[in-house]
């Protein structure tokens, strides 16, 4: 959980921000204020390097050859392994598989785990405020198996309904997945109720940590949680790369979901014999580079420290929110007590689509739209909202931007 | 990029006070348009007489290009018919789509949105109410979408 630390030490934005060289650019004459970083966040050099180098110097296949490109290719990606399993604290680097990003794990969960478990009638609990790659992957479970997906409601401010929670965890309830943070309004999930509830009860958990590992330092050990899913390209990794945190116990006790290279032992038209984990959930040659440049990410934020930037952003959602707070008929949408860095909102007679073509011809990127969270939107009646999501490279002064620009919006639009 | 090449006056407008905005109860041909990359919805009610368009409504909630285009079409479509519609429609995709289009003097005040070309992004809302359009001139009834 966001646990506060470090903050007598100075947290120099400005020197942060002359890591990422993309921040340095011009869009449509002014200078980029970026804050989409909710959708996808800038990668610092230090992540770029590292994904070059490896390009550079040392590609090859892994687990495979017996060269010394493949042996420093393995030793890379498997370095990368380690240090994800510190980020979140795994016991063991078993546990811990490289996938595409945090959609990807919520799939293979559902179908390496879900379908060889469920039976027409069991329920699968999620909340209201998923992301669609929370909901989908569950609603294709549900068809196949014939389980019955089930959805936790949440209040005006958007958040989850502990005490319905808890009356909807029954005898068929087998799994529970639930958003650490919700993209679409920040909300955080005191999540660790919620997985007691859940594991007093037996049930498999999985948690979407893709809005909360940018933010919040994350120990799956403490949380308890059978499954830990998230995606590089939140926390300034590149695209394309993400990671499944297994409990070991549960891992062992699945099926492959992909066959191909890599994830076997063995290969005769007898029969396969699967690989160890985690390769056996690696099927074919994984994004090498990709879990290099996480592993720089990790090193980079633990070089600054979550709590720091957990710090720094939630000064910026403060401010945020006062500065945007006094425009008149603009309306937050999503006030939950606790909040990850983002606001999401809607201004009185202007659309959000509006909005975001002025934004951005001064230079402020936001997402506009339903956020792949049309649940949250349909509950709001909204159609779409705006987003604002800051990371650690973030300013005052590009909320100062921001609300300059909505103001600018407004005069011309309505 | 110029922001008031997209939002000229005639659009904002059009957008504040969108003209024949509502429904048509009974109408003899109506369809619904959706954009699913950013929610709008829109629905065309037309009251067709001897293949011409003797009447016509929309309503929905969408961003101003798509309102403001919306009102534009509903204007310029009153009293024509099906083959007159179909070339305007023509006119109005080369607009948005083809930089080296040339002024088409038949789309008189249609052309205030040629600046939309400029934005990729923002071509399928302008596009929206002319697919629905054409839905409701096909009378197959099954929801259009931009996608």
């Amino acid at each position: 959980m966001a646990a506060v630390r470090d903050t007598h030490d100075v947290f120099d934005v400005l020197r942060v921000r002359e890591d990422f060289p993309i921040l340095a650019r011009l869009v449509n004459g002014h200078p980029l204020a970026y804050l989409d970083n909710a959708a996808s966040a800038q990668q610092p050099a230090a992540v770029i390097d590292a994904v070059a180098a490896y390009a550079r110097s040392h590609h090859a296949n892994v687990h495979r050859g017996v060269h010394t490109l493949s042996q420093e290719a393995t030793a890379l990606y498997e370095a990368a392994r380690e240090k994800a399993r510190r980020f979140v604290n795994a016991a063991s680097t078993t546990e811990i598989i490289f996938l595409r990003g945090t959609t990807e794990a919520v799939n293979l969960v559902a179908q390496a785990h879900g379908r060889p478990l469920l039976k027409p009638g069991d329920e699968i609990v999620v909340s209201w405020l998923e992301h669609h790659s929370n909901i989908v992957p569950w609603q294709l479970l549900c068809e196949q198996t014939g389980a019955v997906l089930r959805v936790v409601p949440i209040d005006r401010r958007g958040v989850v309904d502990f005490d319905r929670y808890l009356a909807m965890l029954g005898p068929r309830t087998r799994i529970v997945a639930l958003a650490h943070v919700s993209n679409a309004l920040g909300t955080v999930l005191p999540i660790r109720a919620y997985l007691d509830a859940a594991r007093e009860r037996g049930i498999t958990t999985l948690v979407d940590g893709a809005q909360a590992v940018p933010h919040l330092s994350v120990d799956v050990q403490a949380l308890g949680c059978d499954f830990y899913a998230f995606s590089g390209h939140k926390m300034y990794a590149p695209t394309g790369i993400g990671v499944l945190y297994g409990r070991e116990r549960v891992l062992e006790a699945m099926t492959p979901w992909q066959g191909g290279g890599d994830m076997i032992l063995s290969v005769s038209f007898d029969g396969t014999t699967y690989n160890h984990l985690p390769h056996r959930f690696e099927a074919g040659t994984p994004n090498i580079g990709g879990a290099i440049g996480l592993g720089a990410a990790i090193d980079y934020l633990g070089a600054i420290g979550m709590g720091r930037i957990g710090h720094h952003e939630q000064q910026l959602l403060a401010y945020a929110t006062a500065r945007l707070g006094d425009i008149p008929d603009l309306a937050f949408v999503g006030t939950a007590p606790e909040k990850s860095s983002l606001v999401s909102f809607t201004i009185e007679g202007v659309h959000p689509h509006d909005l975001g073509t002025v934004l951005d011809s001064e230079g402020v990127a936001v997402r506009t739209g339903h956020h792949c969270a049309m649940p949250v939107m349909e509950y709001f009646g909204v159609p779409a909202t705006t987003r604002a999501s800051f990371g650690l490279y973030n300013t005052r002064a590009e909320i100062d931007a921001l609300r300059e620009a909505l103001l600018h919006a407004i005069r011309m639009l309505r | 990029m110029d922001l008031a090449d997209l939002y000229r006056d005639v659009i904002v407008d059009h957008n504040r006070r969108p003209r024949n905005f509502g429904r048509l109860a009974p109408a003899s041909h109506s369809a619904e348009g959706n954009n699913p990359l950013c929610g709008d919805t829109l629905h065309v009610f037309l009251e067709m007489k001897d293949d011409i368009i003797h009447d016509i409504r929309f309503e929905g909630a969408g961003c101003a290009i798509s309102t403001a285009s919306a009102s534009l079409m509903s204007e310029a479509v009153k009293g024509r018919s099906r083959a007159e519609v179909a070339d305007l429609f023509g006119s109005v995709h080369r607009m948005l789509t083809r930089h080296d289009a040339e002024a088409d003097p038949g789309l008189g005040k249609l052309a205030a949105l040629s600046g939309v070309r400029e934005f990729p992004m923002r071509v399928k809302c302008a596009s929206l109410c002319w697919h629905t359009l054409n839905a409701a001139l096909a009378g197959n009834g099954a929801p259009v979408s931009t996608e």
